[in-house]
Formats: structure tokens, C-alpha cells, sequence
């Protein structure tokens, strides 16, 4: 029999925004395939001009209540950029480790409150709770470690406030950083339990070939700062990121979209090991080959593996700074900032993908004009001719309307969508 | 999880709770997620019937709605007249419902159609002027900070439920970054809102070296006059004070005053 539906999801739950999903089949054809953004603007590029330079990290962390610290540390490393800053090894070490636990604990949240609901067939975490008190408690507990390390080195989880151009206000003491050390140490059999639940879990099988674009990796897995790479080769500078970008605008899209090579591109956890893979941590290598997820892969639904596989690595990798931070001698330190007239971009991998500030300064260090990529912008295309393709694929093979709904919904979760952010 | 709730021997009913979002980082809500140690004793509390960021089901039912964001689009106004129409209690949930937030920073240009080309060039998207809540709405209880402060927000949500008295200090940031022992951030070379912004947060910048920049509006007592003379006393411009003021919308009545005598917002010719 012909399959017809008529799905229409008005403001996705399990998502950060207002997204809406519209999908219209008769007769096995494809009317209408739609991924829309509704999400109302808030006009941060605007807000700033005329600010002088110290507004910038303290605003544009506001863009974003999950990655606030990404955004801070764009914001940042474009003014440092722009002024011919160089952040001190000791302060490079511990920004990439704010970040990490960032990324930890939002992936969490992802992984366990917004995308697992789905596959173990309930409408939020709460039902989990009573049926997978364990599983809850894991989760719970990584995600604790994770907000407290950011609280320890950032000051606080959300918004951070030691983290400054020139370095940080405030260092956290050497003793608290041995305790995150040990309950990293201790989060490792947590990890592994995830990875385990995954694997009982059903991925939905569907692939759509992709261009996946993030930071190139040079000696590490890059999460700041570097030259930007896609899987259909283009290489660009971090200062020309607007090669690699190509925003536009789009009627009635309240966000604006990218594309590179092709119509789209995908930014996020599953690009970066598309592209980094070789320099990921090697348990992280090898639950990612246990989990079926090798590169390049082009199942939109690995995102979640993508972010599973990505918590391992940080953990490791955050191990193994604690211990070069906790060998050598602390530096109270918070470089001085002169101000000059010039442009700077900073470029960071966030939990949803590729991040980008940029900033145009006067003589006397105030912005003249700002632009910011965010991720979800990025990757908003994407989503849509993923629907599509969803769509069709399921129009000629045939399913009911409630599966296509689910399963369109988890598409676009598995981006992990940050709809407010993509407004900013 | 559904065992009876009691105080002092008295039942308690669990209040149905909602969560919504206008214009904002949606960060306010998240603080609620981040509540990791003691969630589950929070969501036991209440019963959660509409949070969208969370859950997939929905209710209209409820009696309490925290809101969070400011409204910036017309379709906002008519989705909060809804909201309020529903619910019992509104409550409004940080900086961007309490008082516009950092969303309002664009206000400040008296110019929409060049704030909307600056970002969207040819393609202009629909905004209104930012404002909190409370200009369209009856809000019952302000829960201040951007971010707002879990610790906060539970002591005022247990005392929601029991029906104890809930009130915000009067007094300003300083007097518990002082209680703190912190040194002041003036003599550190840093300025600092935390004589006139409203204390409750225990400090929470301030703690952290970082000058506070007024997220949860002006103190009852706030002098800003005398502000004014610390600033300048340590070497700090009008400026400075002033981006730091206008911030988050809640000294708006006390910027609009200060700014009288000042030019409006540059901005950037195309």
C-alpha cells in the first residue's frame, strides 16, 4: 500500500528553541518535507556595536545557556586575536579544560534527558527515573562531576565569570583539581556503562551522503583555535572562516543558513570524528569501532554515538591536562590587554559543532562591527535535506505516521539542536 | 515518587508546574537540569506538566508557570496572555523576564529598522522593542540573576509550596561580598555594580574577582548617585559604569536618567 501522512510537529520538545517539523506524503510522493525555525531573534551582532571590547565575551556568553562557556572563549579568542593577545600555556591548558567538562556535561544532557527518551520509548527522563534508576544515576553523576569542574575553573557552570581576556580573574586551588582528577578516574566505569546501554539501543538506518566540516586536527583532537577542514577537502584559515561559512538569509527563516561544496553541510560530534578520527583517544577509538561508527559515516543518527565516543576521549584527555597542570609551578596571571584597531576570529568547537566570533575594533578597542556563525545555523540546511531524504526514503519503503514522526523527530534531536543559539 | 508530601504534619498538594521560554539563552531553565545533587527531591516537590526543553508531554493545566525571556515579537505577547490566563502564580524566571535582559541592549539605538538590517541585511525579520514581562502582563514573583541561582530557586519554590512568606534582600551585593570576606574589587582595579545591585546571589561574581555587572536590578536602597563618586574616585568613566548599568534592563529608569544629558547609541554607518 501507498504510504500518506500528514506529520506536523509545532515547537519540537526535547530541544533547546522552537523548531517546527512538517511533512506531507500522498500516495507514496513527497508533497512537502520541512524542517522551519520560528525561534525569535534576539540581535546580539547588533547589540554590541558601539561596545568597547570588554562587553564582547561578558555579552556573547549570554547567546547560548548550554555552551556559555564556548561562546565566552570565541568571544575571547577573537578580542585576543584582534589585539595580538597569546594566551600562556598554563591558561591554554585550562581553557581547553573548561571546555572539556562543557562539552561533557552538555553532551550528558543530550545523551541522556533529551535523546535516550526515544529510544527506550517514553516522552522525557522522568518515566527513567523510576524504570532505569541506574541509568539515571549515572547520568546524574557525570553530569554533577562535569558542572563542578566548570563551577571550580570557570566559577560558574552557566555564564562563567573568572574566565577574562588575558587569562582567568581567579585560578582554582591545585587541591580542587586533584579531586576532579579522582572522580574523572572514577567517572571511567560510568563511561563504559553508557557505551553499553548504546549498544542495546537501535540506531534508525539512514544514511545521506554529507559534507562535514570542523577544526583540523594538527598534534590533538582540536577543540580551540586551528585551521578548519571539510570531508569533501576544502582546508581554510581560521581568519577566513567565511569561506568556509557562506551565510545566508532565507525568507521566513528566522536563522541564517551555510553551505559549502554542496547544498549543505553538517557541523557537530559526528564531524569532528569524521574528520579527527586517527586522533582520538584509543579506548574512544575503540568503543567508536564497537559501536559501529568508523569515518567518514554519513548516518545523521551516529551524532549521538559521535558525542558518546567524544565524552570518552575528554575524559582522557582532561586526565592527562590535570596532570601537566598539576606538574608545574601555578602562575597567577591575567595578561595585561591593549587595545588596537583590527579584526579578530575565534574559532571553537562547542558541543553542537564549529563556533565562530569574529570583531571589528576601533583605535580605542571598540566594536565596530561583529558576526557570529553558530553551529545549529550551520547545520539548520542539513536538517532540512535530511528530512527530506527521510521522508522519501520512508514514502517508497512505506511506514506508519506515528514512526516517521518519531523518527524525524530524533533526526533533528540528534543534531542536538541549540535553536536559541542559531537566533542569537 | 508519588508518596504523600507533608510539612509540620500538614499534607501538602504538589502544585502543577510549567515551564515556558520567550526571547532568551533558555539558560534559566537549564539551571533547573543543573540542579544534578538534588533534582529528583525537587521534582518530587512539584509535578512537572509542561517543559518543553525536558518532556515531550504537554498540559494546560497548571498552577504555577515560570517564565523565562523577554517578549520581542507579537505572537509572544498573545502566547504570554495565554499563559497567565492559565495559571495561578506567574512567576517571572531571570534577567531577560524581570527586566528585558541583555535582549534589550537593542533598544538603546531608538532605530529597529537598522538594528534588523545590521543582522539580517535585505531579509528583515519581525522584532518589537524588548520588554520584561510585567509590561503585558500581571507577574506575581520575580526570580532575578542572569543566571538565575538554583539555591534560589529551591528555597523559593519549598517555600511556594508550603506557603511561607518569600522575599528578596533589600539591601545591595556589597554587603554580602563584604560578609564574604572578598577583597573589594575596587582596590583590585576592577569597577563593580555591587553597591547598588540587589544582593541574594551571595556574591556570586564577586567571589569569583569578577566585577559585578547589576543581572538582578537595583538593591531597595540603591544610591546610584554615590556610585557615581566611587566610580570616578577610582579612576573609572561614565562609560564603564554605564555598560555595565544598562546590561541586563534593571537600572533602566536610573540609565535613561544618566544618559539625559548623553547622545543616543552610535552606530555604524553602511
Amino acid at each position: 500500500m501507498k504510504l500518506s501522512c500528514d506529520v506536523n510537529v509545532k515547537h519540537l520538545t526535547r530541544v533547546e528553541g522552537h523548531g517546527n517539523i512538517q511533512i506531507k506524503i500522498q500516495d507514496g510522493r513527497v508533497k512537502q518535507a520541512n524542517w522551519e525555525v520560528v525561534e525569535t531573534p534576539r540581535f546580539f551582532e547588533a547589540m554590541l556595536v558601539g561596545k568597547h571590547w570588554e562587553n564582547a565575551p561578558y555579552i556573547c556568553g549570554r547567546i547560548c545557556g548550554i555552551c556559555s562557556i564556548g561562546h565566552t572563549l570565541a568571544s575571547i579568542r577573537a578580542v585576543e586575536n584582534a589585539f595580538n593577545i597569546i594566551p600562556s600555556t598554563q591558561t591554554a591548558k585550562l581553557r581547553l579544560l573548561l571546555k572539556h567538562m562543557e562539552t561533557l556535561q552538555s553532551h550528558i544532557l543530550h545523551l541522556y534527558f533529551l535523546a535516550a527518551p526515544d529510544f527506550l520509548g517514553t516522552g522525557s527522563v522522568l518515566p527513567l527515573a523510576k524504570s532505569n534508576p541506574e541509568e539515571v544515576q549515572r547520568a546524574l553523576r557525570l553530569k554533577l562531576l562535569a558542572n563542578d569542574a566548570c563551577d571550580i575553573i570557570g566559577g560558574r557552570r552557566l555564564h562563567p565569570t573568572r574566565t577574562v581576556v588575558g587569562g582567568f580573574t581567579m585560578l582554582p586551588e591545585k587541591k580542587q583539581l586533584d579531586q576532579i582528577r579522582r572522580r574523572l578516574n572514577a567517572c571511567v566505569p560510568d563511561l563504559l556503562a553508557a557505551a553499553e546501554l548504546f549498544k542495546t539501543f537501535t540506531i534508525p538506518d539512514f544514511s545521506r551522503e554529507t559534507e562535514f566540516v570542523s577544526l583540523k586536527a594538527d598534534e590533538n583532537y582540536p577543540f580551540i583555535g586551528g585551521s578548519l577542514i571539510s570531508t569533501d577537502g576544502v582546508i581554510k584559515k581560521e581568519a577566513d572562516y567565511r569561506q568556509m561559512t557562506n551565510e545566508y538569509c532565507k525568507k521566513g527563516f528566522t536563522s541564517k543558513l551555510s553551505k559549502l561544496s554542496r547544498k549543505s553541510f553538517a557541523v557537530g560530534a559526528l564531524a569532528r570524528l569524521n574528520n579527527n578520527f586517527a586522533f582520538l583517544h584509543p579506548t574512544a577509538q575503540n568503543i567508536s569501532t564497537e559501536l559501529g561508527l568508523t569515518p567518514v559515516n554519513h548516518n545523521p543518527y551516529m551524532c549521538n554515538v559521535a558525542q558518546l565516543v567524544e565524552c570518552v576521549h575528554i575524559v582522557f584527555d582532561s586526565l592527562s591536562l590535570i596532570e601537566d597542570l598539576l606538574n608545574s609551578p601555578w602562575q597567577e596571571e591575567r595578561q595585561p590587554v591593549k587595545a588596537i584597531k583590527g579584526k579578530g576570529v575565534g574559532a571553537v568547537e562547542v558541543p553542537r559543532g564549529i563556533l565562530y566570533h569574529y570583531y571589528e575594533f576601533d583605535g580605542k578597542g571598540k566594536i565596530v562591527a561583529a558576526d557570529c556563525v553558530i553551529p545549529t545555523s550551520q547545520n539548520h540546511a542539513n536538517i532540512h535535506h535530511d528530512i527530506q531524504a527521510l521522508a522519501k526514503q520512508y514514502a517508497e519503503s512505506g511506514t506508519k505516521d506515528q514512526n516517521i514522526e518519531l523518527l524525524a523527530e530524533m533526526l533533528v534531536r540528534a543534531y542536538d539542536p541549540c535553536i536559541s543559539c542559531s537566533v542569537h | 515518587m508519588d508518596q504523600q508530601l507533608s510539612y509540620l504534619g500538614v499534607p501538602l498538594t504538589r502544585p502543577k508546574v510549567a515551564f515556558f521560554d520567550f526571547t532568551s539563552c533558555e539558560g534559566c531553565q537549564l539551571q533547573i537540569l543543573n540542579n544534578e545533587a538534588t533534582l529528583l527531591d525537587f521534582l518530587n516537590l512539584v509535578e512537572i506538566v509542561n517543559f518543553r526543553e525536558g518532556m515531550s508531554e504537554k498540559s494546560d493545566n497548571y498552577d504555577i508557570a515560570f517564565i523565562e525571556g523577554s517578549i520581542s515579537r507579537p505572537d509572544e505577547i498573545k502566547r504570554l496572555e495565554a499563559i497567565r490566563h492559565n495559571a495561578k502564580i506567574v512567576v517571572a524566571l531571570g534577567s531577560c523576564a524581570c527586566f528585558g535582559g541583555v535582549n534589550q541592549l537593542k533598544n538603546r539605538f531608538n532605530d529597529l529598522n537598522w538594528v534588523k538590517k545590521e543582522v539580517y541585511g535585505d531579509f528583515p525579520i519581525e522584532t518589537i522593542e524588548v520588554h520584561p514581562l510585567e509590561k503585558y502582563v500581571q507577574v506575581d514573583l520575580k526570580i532575578y540573576g542572569c543566571p538565575i541561582k538554583k539555591e534560589e530557586v529551591e528555597k523559593i519554590v519549598t517555600n511556594l509550596v508550603v506557603g511561607k512568606s518569600i522575599t528578596s534582600p533589600e539591601y545591595p551585593v556589597c554587603m554580602e561580598c563584604k560578609a564574604n570576606e572578598n577583597i573589594c574589587l575596587f582596590e583590585l582595579g576592577e569597577p563593580c555594580l555591587g553597591p547598588v545591585t540587589r544582593a541574594g546571589c551571595d556574591a556570586w561574581c564577586t567571589n569569583n574577582r569578577r566585577g559585578c555587572w547589576g543581572c538582578r536590578g537595583p538593591a531597595d536602597v540603591a544610591n546610584v548617585r554615590q556610585l557615581e563618586e566611587i566610580m570616578h574616585k577610582y579612576g573609572f568613566s561614565n562609560e564603564t559604569m554605564l555598560d555595565r548599568l544598562e546590561c541586563f534592563g534593571g537600572f533602566a529608569s536610573l540609565t535613561k536618567e544618566i544618559k539625559k544629558t548623553k547622545k543616543p547609541a552610535a552606530k555604524r554607518k553602511k
